[in-house]
Order: C-alpha cells, then structure tokens, then sequence
C-alpha cells in the first residue's frame, strides 16, 4: 500500500485550470521533490492533499483511504498530514512555544502540562529551545521558519508538506532549515516539498517530479531527472535553473 | 578642523542644531506677537465685554462648576454600563454576520438589518423612539426608567457600527493565517477563536477607541429624554443665571475627558501605521 496516492486530480479556479489530472504516488518515508516554474500548481497540489482546497476530479489516498470524498471532516485528515508554508504564517499574537501548543491542545485536548515536556524536547532537538519564549517579530526568518516546522511536527503527523519553505527566506538562512528536513528524511518522515532549491533536490529527494502547466510530465529519480531528463521541457527548466 | 572634532560633532550634525535653534526662536518669537495680539485686539473689539460676561463669567462659572461635574457623574454611569454591553452585541452581531452554517441563515439576515437600520437611523430619532416610546407603553416602576431605555437606544446604535468595525478586523486578518491554522487540524470555530478574531480585535483597537469617545459625547442625547447629565444641568443653570457660561463649563469639563482620550486614540493609530509598514 502506498502512503499517499493522487489519481487523476483536477483543481480549477474558476475557469483557469491549476491541477490538470496529477497522478502520484508517495512511499513510507519518501522525499518527493515537486519541481517547476512558479504557476505550475506545486503549491495547489499540496493543499488539495491537505484538503485545504477541495478537488473537482480525481482521488487523494492516504493509506489506502480515499481522503477526497466531498463531505468528509477534514480535521482528522489534516492531524495526520503536517503541512509548512512559504511565508511561515506563524500566529504573530501567541510566542513560538504557544503556537506549538495550541492544536495538541485544542485537537487531542492535551493540558499544558502534559505537553510541556514533549514540546520543549522538540525546540531542543531544533535548536531552538532558547528561542521557546520569544514572539514571532522577535525570531529570524529561519529561526519562525523552523519553529513553524516544529509546530506541524508537534501533531505527530505521518506525512509532512512543504511549500517552498525556503522561498522567503535570506540565502545564508536557507541552510539551517534544509538541515532540518534532512534531519527528518533520517527519521524516517514520509514528505513532499515544492522547491525550487535544485541542488537540494539533486541530493536528498527519492523521487523528483517536474510539473508543468499542472501536470506531472516526468518524473524519476533524482539522478534519473537531473541526470538524463527525457523530456525537452525539462532539459530547458533543468538548464535554467542549474545555471 | 581640531575645534570640531574636541567638541565631538560633525560639520552636519553642527549645521542642523544651528538650524533647530533658529527655527526655534522663530516659532517661539511668532507664538508670543500672536498671543500678544489676542489679548489686546479681542478686548477692543465692539461688544466684547457683551461677550464676555455671557460666554465667561468667572462667578457663574465657580457657583456651576461643581454641580456640573456632579451632573457629568450621571454621563460618566450611562457610559460605564452601555460601552461594555456594545462591545459584547457589537462582536456577537459581527460574528452572526460571518456564520456559515445554512442553520445560522436567519442568524446572517438579522445581522445584516440590524447593522442597516441602526446606522441608516438618526442616533437622536433611536433615543426618543425607543427611550421616550417604550416607557410610554405603561411598563411598572423600575422598568419604565428612561435611563434603561435611553441606554439601550445607545447600545443599539452603536453596536452596529462597533459590529462593522469588528468584521473589517476580521477581514484584515490574512487568510494564510487560516490556512495554517486549518492545517494544524483547527475546526472552523476554533480557528476563529484561537487564530482570527484575536488579531481582528487587536486591529482595530485605534478605530474603536474613537467610537468610545464619540460615546461618551452621544450619552449627552438622553438629557431629551430625562436624565439630568451635564448638557441638561447646564441648561438648568442657563436658564436661572441667563448666562451662557454652565455651557461653556460643561464644554471644558467634556473636552478634559475627550481631548487626552483622542489622543491617545490617535498615538496607537499612528504606531499601528508604522508597524505596518
């Protein structure tokens, strides 16, 4: 059984067609790497696998279970699926250690104290146990960056996405937050990530799929993609954007 | 140059506290020739001593002045007790206009005619139809009091602008917020409670700051119905001195409240500009 499969999913916005018939599969403890030009429905794709847009066609599997029905609660969905933005999207009112407090305890209902322990851990291990107390304005992009990985993670989530979560970040910092997800790939974390860090594709990722105008046209592993890519599209992105 | 370096400024920093001190001097010299004229010029002027002793008359002014401020006790009351029932109406009108659920429908359409009938209607016209009107129904001692009735005239009025100002505090508020918050596994509810409206309502803290202060200058519109408050007990003593001043007292004991309280509104909109950028 596969840990994620996508069978044929549309998503439209109104009459533009962002989503065109993906088909995927992600394995246990696999790193997809989506890759393409901005606009070609990496980001869509991974809300519509965290439900956060619903689909017009198509299945999503989450193993085995068909997590697209329309109708279906997503909450219990979205607890097992982490999911990291962009733009960080901390929540500016609460301190790191607050916003990684509030879905354990509002989804499982865990007390502060019972969280307490496991949290801390959590900014230990990510080196980020002096910063627990500050607000996000006080953090550095990297540092908000990984305390909002830190908050997904606190979910136990079996499956983590990221959306080119190094995009807004300043070259220097970008490191320490791919550091993270290699942490995480030797955890055993099953993830997808929309990226545009090539080199980091190039290295880590167990699968890498180019998509273009919201299709998968390729995809192989990553010596496969940035090795021998079969497709002209890919060959002209890969040359782009290796340059 | 070894005079400049001793004295530890640069040839600017030199240049531009020249400047600040003649500007100065400048606004300093210009305040005093205009204070000057005022208080020679207005005295000549033809009638001023008409003026004077019917806007400014010190011993009406130090015979009223206590009364009023006992009387502005009455405002300050109605104030105390109709500003928090706003604030509680005016997000629960707020909310009830963003619910989703087909169930909560007529919910959505009473709040949307609330907000529409009370700020289309004249505050005045609310105060006299509801304050003078319902106890005129024949209700028992106490609920006939104007007071009750008064107040919830303003409770009405003004929830349905605090309520506007609230959902546009809820609209500031960037939907990535929500995403993430949904991702997390949030309900609707929760993320609402948790994530939106505490942004919302730090948001919009300056605007409602100004609905409090116009508030407390609207809570004057009941004296037409009853409640003896200062723009009522000034009347009183306009009419037993037949002078003017009560009104002026009651204007400067009004503008003691509004004026630091405006300002205060108008530093945190400023910060909030700021933090924005």
């Amino acid at each position: 059984m596969h840990k994620i499969e996508l069978h044929g999913v549309v998503k439209r916005f109104g009459q533009n067609t962002v989503c065109d018939g993906v088909d995927l599969t992600v394995e246990k403890g696999q790193m997809v790497c989506l890759i393409g030009a901005s606009g070609a429905g990496k980001s869509t794709l991974l809300r519509c696998i965290n439900l956060l847009e619903p689909i017009e066609d198509g299945a999503i599997f989450l193993d085995g279970e068909d997590i697209s029905i329309p109708g279906l609660n997503p909450q219990r969905v979205r607890a097992k699926i982490g999911m990291v933005f962009q733009n960080f999207n901390l929540f500016p009112h609460m301190t790191a250690f607050e916003n990684t407090m509030l879905a354990p305890k509002r989804v499982q209902g865990l007390s502060k104290s019972q969280l307490k322990s496991e949290i801390e851990e959590l900014f230990e291990r990510f080196e980020l146990a002096d910063r627990m107390h500050n607000y996000p304005d006080q953090l550095s992009g990297g540092q908000q960056q990984r305390v909002a990985i830190v908050r997904a993670l606190a979910m136990k989530p079996e499956v983590m996405l990221f959306d080119e979560i190094t995009s807004a970040l300043d070259p220097q910092l970008v490191g320490d937050v791919l550091d993270v997800l290699l942490k995480l790939k030797s955890q055993g974390m099953t993830m997808i990530l929309a990226t545009h860090e090539m080199e980091f594709a190039r290295q880590a990722a167990d699968k890498v799929c180019f998509l273009k105008d919201g299709r998968i046209i390729e995809e192989g592993s990553s010596e496969q993609i940035f090795g021998t890519p079969k497709r002209p599209e890919t060959k002209a992105f890969l040359a782009r954007a290796l340059k | 140059m070894p005079a400049l370096e001793a004295a530890g400024m640069t040839r600017r920093e030199r240049y531009e506290q020249k400047q600040r001190l003649k500007s100065l001097l400048i606004a300093a010299a210009s305040t005093v020739c205009v204070i000057a004229a005022l208080v020679i010029l207005v005295p000549m002027t033809p009638g001023w001593e008409k003026v004077q002793k019917s806007f400014f008359d010190g011993t009406v002014l130090a015979k009223t002045f206590p009364k009023l401020l006992d009387a502005f006790t009455v405002n300050v009351m109605i104030f105390a007790w109709s500003a928090p029932a706003i604030a509680i109406l005016g997000l629960l009108i707020a909310l009830a206009r963003d619910a989703k659920s087909p169930a909560l429908f007529p919910l959505r359409i009473f709040g949307a005619a609330f907000t529409d009938v009370f700020r289309g209607v004249p505050v005045i016209l609310t105060v006299y139809l509801i304050g003078f009107g319902i106890p005129g129904l024949g209700l028992p001692r106490p609920w006939n009091s104007p007071f009750i009735w008064g107040s919830l005239a303003l409770v009405l009025t003004y929830s349905a602008y605090v309520a506007e100002i609230f959902r546009a505090g809820i609209d500031s508020v960037h939907p990535s917020q929500r995403s993430a918050a949904l991702s997390l596994g949030l309900s609707e509810r929760q993320v609402m409670r948790d994530v939106i409206l505490p942004q919302a309502v730090r948001n919009v803290v300056p605007s409602q700051m100004n609905m409090l202060i116009a508030l407390q200058k609207d809570v004057s519109l009941l004296s037409f119905i009853g409640p003896v408050e200062i723009f009522r007990q000034a009347g009183v003593f306009k009419s037993l001195f037949a002078n003017f001043t009560p009104y002026v007292g009651a204007a400067i004991i009004f503008l003691i409240v509004t004026i630091p309280a405006t300002r205060y509104a108008d530093y945190l909109m400023a910060r909030q500009m700021r933090e924005r950028r």
